[in-house]
This record gives C-alpha cells, structure tokens and sequence, in this order.
C-alpha cells in the first residue's frame, strides 16, 4: 500500500489489495453469522433461560437471509427495491434501528442531568455550551432569544455557529483528530516492523 | 385527496409502528416485548448486513470476476475461506493469515493516508492568516482554532508534566478549549438524537393518518 502511493503506476496494486481487503472483511459478515447460529443454537438445545429470545433471533435472522440471498425477483437481484427483503429493510430494520438511537435521547437527557452538575468552572464551561447549542440551534430557542429584552438584538445563532461550532468546538475535534491520527500512524508503524503483534494473539 | 394506501402497505406500516412501540417499552423497564424486539433487531441486521456484503462485495467483486477468469482473485477467495476457518477449532490458526493480511493493509493505508488526509489537511486547515483577513471576526476565529489546536496538543502530551510552567498552564488552556468542544459535541449528539425522537414521533402521525385514510377517513 505504502510503496504503490508513491509509484503511480502501481496503483493498480492498490485497488487490487483494497477489493480483497473488502472481499475479506465481507467474509467475516459470514463468519458473524455462523457464530451467532453457534452461540445462540447451543441455548437453544439447552433450553436456558430465555432461549425463546434466542430462536426468535435466529429465525429472523434465517428468514432475512433466505429472502436476501435466495428470493429473487423477476427481474434483478433480491435486495433491490420492491423485494421481500426490502420489505424487511423499510418495516423492520430502518423503524427498529431509528427508534433503538431515538431511545438514546431520553437516556442521554438523564445522564446528563447527573453529570452535568457545576461542580467546577471547567464543568460550569462544558454545561453552558451544551445548553447554547441544544436550545439555540431550534427556532423555538432562537423565538424566545429575541423575544428577550436588550440582549434579543443579538444574533445567538450567528455567535454559536461562527465562535462556538467553528472556532471553539473546531479546535477541540481537531486536537483530538490530529492525536488519534498521530496515534494511528505510529501503531501502523509499530506493526509493520513486527513490534506490535498483539493482533495475532500473542505478546507485545 | 391522496389515495388510500394498500393493505400491504398498512401491514408493513403497523409492524414498524408496534416493533418501535416495543423499542419505546424500555423507557418503563425491562419487558418482554422490548426484548422481543431487540432479538429481531439483531438477527435481523446481522442478516440484512450479510446479504448486503453478499450483493455488493462478494458477488460482483469475487463471483463475477472469477466466472470472467481473472484468476486473481482467488487469493482473495482463499483468504476468506481461511478466515471461516475459525469455527473449526484444529484450523483456527489458518484464520492468522487473512488477519495479518487485512492488518497488513489497513497499517499501509494509514500510514500514508492517514497522514495526507488527515494530518496535512488539518495542519492546514489550522495555519490561517491572523491579518488582513477582511474581518477582526474572522481573524479572531483563526486565532482561537490555532491557540485551541496547538494548546489541545498540549494537553495531550503527557511525556512532560503539566506543571506551573508556561507548558503546564497552556495545556491547562486547552483542557478549557476541549471542555467547550465536549459541551458543543454533547449539545449536538443529544439535538440529533432528539431529531431521530421526532422523526419517529411523525412516523406515528403519518400512520395514523394512513390509517385513517385506509378506512375510508379524510
């Protein structure tokens, strides 16, 4: 990957290595699946507490599987629009997906009701800045800030957008990105040279 | 007037509404139809995935290029197998090897990448001009993001003590330019989680009125 970067024309190995990389990854979805067949077929033939959770997994697990891999339309492939399998998409899986995340709002409101005490001025920093953005970047936030007296002139949404999300909150992310990445790279190079090799299973 | 919908569509509209109302369940306690509804969930992304990687992976980028006899990829068919192999505890080393190999490649890509894209672009992206930007605004919004990004840095390092030295107190400035980003990034995940909130809120709404339409309603 290192040496086609920097010679053009053999990035034809790149594209080659990256559509294995992806052929491979694609194989472990495969090998997911099986272990959940294992893990959730032994309790079911063991009959432990609540393997009925466990069969209903596995057969909806079977049946979107049949229908995505099997069922096929008259014309084209069973995962295009119209199919079975994308009935299951629009009914099952995108309704359970968006209600499971929408169910993070009210776990997220009470968490923070707990942690965001001001318990200190680094604290007390944190907290208003999520309150400016939480109730300033809505139109019922931005009504009741001109409908305020004397301070109503400003414009609250141009100060959070400008100072907060592009000056403030942009250098923090990117502090945080440049250290991530800076990371990355040196366990890239930690692996290549064989010192990091934990992935295989062994010591480092 | 829209046209009533068809009863297909209203048996697909009310299984999402009744799983999401088993979803929503939880916010009383832990019950039997939210865990019904979580099971479905897994087996249900776990399969859609699979069949996802299938069709857009496996069957263009293996499948077809093989039957059209470019026998390379066949070290990629065998790789994938190898990594199967796994569920057989005597071969379960063979999975090593498409392991190595995906490190391998995922090191490399970082390696240079990473790098281009993300370091230099955002080294870039932080070195603006403090002058003769055409604002004091805008001048002051590249001053915080460089003093936030390099005093951020700071307080990253921990291979020198954050002491009362001017080391020390600018990595102090930056735990307090990160406190600011932490609070932006809480007030942005808890807006966009309140968005799903609705989102799901109107998916009732719209059934409803579906409903209501089906059965003859205006």
């Amino acid at each position: 990957m290192i040496i086609q970067f920097y010679i053009y024309p053999l990035d034809w190995l790149g594209e080659l290595f990256n559509s294995f990389y992806n052929i491979v990854l694609t194989f472990a979805f495969v090998l997911g699946a099986i272990s959940l067949f294992q893990v959730h077929g032994k309790k079911i033939i063991a009959q432990t507490s609540g393997w009925g959770y466990n069969l209903v997994l596995l057969v909806s697990l079977t049946v979107t599987l049949i229908f995505g891999l099997f069922v096929f339309p008259e014309k084209g492939q069973p995962v295009d629009a119209g199919t079975a399998f994308d009935w299951i998409f629009n009914n099952i899986f995108t309704p359970l997906c968006s209600t499971t995340y929408s169910l993070l709002a009210f776990y997220i409101a009470s968490a923070s009701f707990r942690a965001f005490r001001a318990r200190s001025a680094q604290a007390t920093v944190l907290l208003v800045t999520a309150f400016l953005v939480m109730l300033f970047r809505v139109p019922l936030g931005e009504y009741i800030w001109h409908s305020l007296p004397w301070v109503g002139q400003f414009d609250i949404t141009a100060f959070i957008d400008d100072w907060i999300m592009g000056g403030f909150n942009a250098a923090g992310q990117r502090a945080i990105m440049l250290g991530a990445s800076v990371g990355l790279v040196s366990i890239s190079l930690k692996i290549l040279l064989g010192i990091e090799v934990s992935y295989l299973g062994g010591n480092d | 007037m829209e046209n009533a919908p068809a009863f297909s569509d209203m048996i697909g509209m009310w299984t999402g509404v009744c799983l999401s109302m088993c979803i929503f369940s939880f916010l009383y306690k832990d019950n039997p139809f939210y865990k019904l509804a979580e099971h479905i969930f897994v087996g249900v992304s776990a399969g859609y995935w699979m069949c996802i990687g299938y069709w857009q992976v496996i069957y263009p980028d293996l499948i077809q290029r093989l039957q059209g006899g470019d026998w390379r990829y066949l070290i990629a068919a065998v790789l994938g197998i190898m990594l199967l192999m796994r569920i057989f505890p005597k071969c379960a080393w063979m999975e090593r090897w498409p392991l190595a190999f995906m490190v391998g490649i995922f090191a490399g890509y970082n390696i240079v990448y990473t790098m281009q894209a993300q370091i230099l672009k955002q080294i870039e992206a932080t070195v603006l001009p403090l002058w003769g930007t055409g604002s004091w605004q805008t001048a002051c919004i590249n001053l915080i993001v460089l003093a936030g990004v390099l005093t951020g840095l700071m307080y990253f390092y921990f291979s020198r003590e954050h002491d009362n030295s001017l080391w020390g107190k600018s990595a102090r400035l930056g735990v307090w330019i990160l406190m600011i980003s932490f609070g932006a990034a809480f007030g942005y995940t808890v807006m966009a989680r309140m968005s799903l909130f609705i989102g799901r809120v109107m998916f009732f709404q719209d059934v409803w009125r579906a409903t209501v339409q089906f059965f003859g309603g205006s």
